[in-house]
């Protein structure tokens, strides 16, 4: 997500804005934010309620098989719908801002205002 | 008169090397990709190394088996090789396979679908939904992450 906060002005001049959803408690994402710089909302699903509404839960993928999310992301337009997404495929890869600033630049009708 | 030659067989630094670089192999690998994060979905940097740490582990392990009269290692040689096998094998395990252990994403909401809305609590504690991400008929981009745990 470092990559994703080196890229943030990229995204606004879009009008798009960032946010990070996890399991982890609004303590928890406090401390990462603190601890990493990050200025985009790291908003906290302690059951996964959302995480399980988007389809990107990971069952007993956490420490002491906790439910968590899987890395994935999702592009959403004004309306609310679903523009653009990406699920890795790997718990150890991560998606590259770029990727989604490119896709975002080839969207047509724009998704940008 | 026979001359005793004492040969005092020289030290094979090469398998010693080469076991070194295989543990940096797979020593390095959350260091490189934080700093170089191309390395995390690949681990390139990693998989250098252990060539690396393989071809230096042959080129010892030949000196060890055909100069067998200066060069030291017979021992230490195949060992050090099996080890560092070993970690390529669980370097490579973990990595490819089970990293990969994910559902499938067959149950994740399609594009084209509505965004199910949600209120979820903030760092700083305060309620943020949806909607109001979206204020401003903004675009915005969710990244669902597994937790700093």
């Amino acid at each position: 997500m470092r990559s994703f906060e080196q890229r943030l002005p990229d995204f606004a001049a879009r009008g798009v804005a960032v946010v990070a959803i996890s399991v982890d408690s609004p303590k928890e994402s406090l401390d990462l934010s603190r601890s990493q710089g990050y200025t985009f909302p790291l908003l906290s699903d302690p059951n996964a309620a959302t995480i399980r509404a988007y389809g990107v839960i990971h069952e007993h993928g956490g420490e002491e098989g906790r439910d968590i999310a899987r890395p994935a992301e999702f592009l959403l337009d004004s309306s609310g719908t679903i523009r653009w997404e990406h699920l890795s495929e790997s718990v150890l890869a991560r998606l590259r801002p770029e990727t989604v600033l490119q896709a975002i630049d080839g969207m047509s009708p724009p998704v940008m205002r | 008169m026979i001359l005793d030659v004492v040969v005092k067989r020289s030290w094979n630094w090469r398998v010693w090397t080469g076991f070194g670089v295989a543990v940096l192999a797979v020593v390095s690998y959350i260091p490189v990709f934080a700093r170089f994060p191309v390395t995390r979905d690949f681990p390139w940097a990693n998989l250098l190394l252990f060539l690396a740490a393989g071809y230096l582990l042959a080129a010892g392990l030949r000196r060890a088996f055909t100069q067998k009269e200066s060069c030291r290692g017979r021992v230490s040689g195949p060992v050090f090789a099996v080890l560092s096998l070993a970690l390529l094998a669980l370097f490579a395990y973990g990595t490819f396979v089970a990293a990969r252990q994910l559902p499938s994403g067959q149950s994740a909401l399609r594009v084209g679908q509505q965004a199910a809305d949600f209120t979820l609590t903030a760092a700083d504690g305060t309620p943020l939904t949806l909607s109001q991400l979206r204020q401003g008929k903004r675009t915005v981009l969710l990244i669902f992450y597994r937790g700093y745990w």
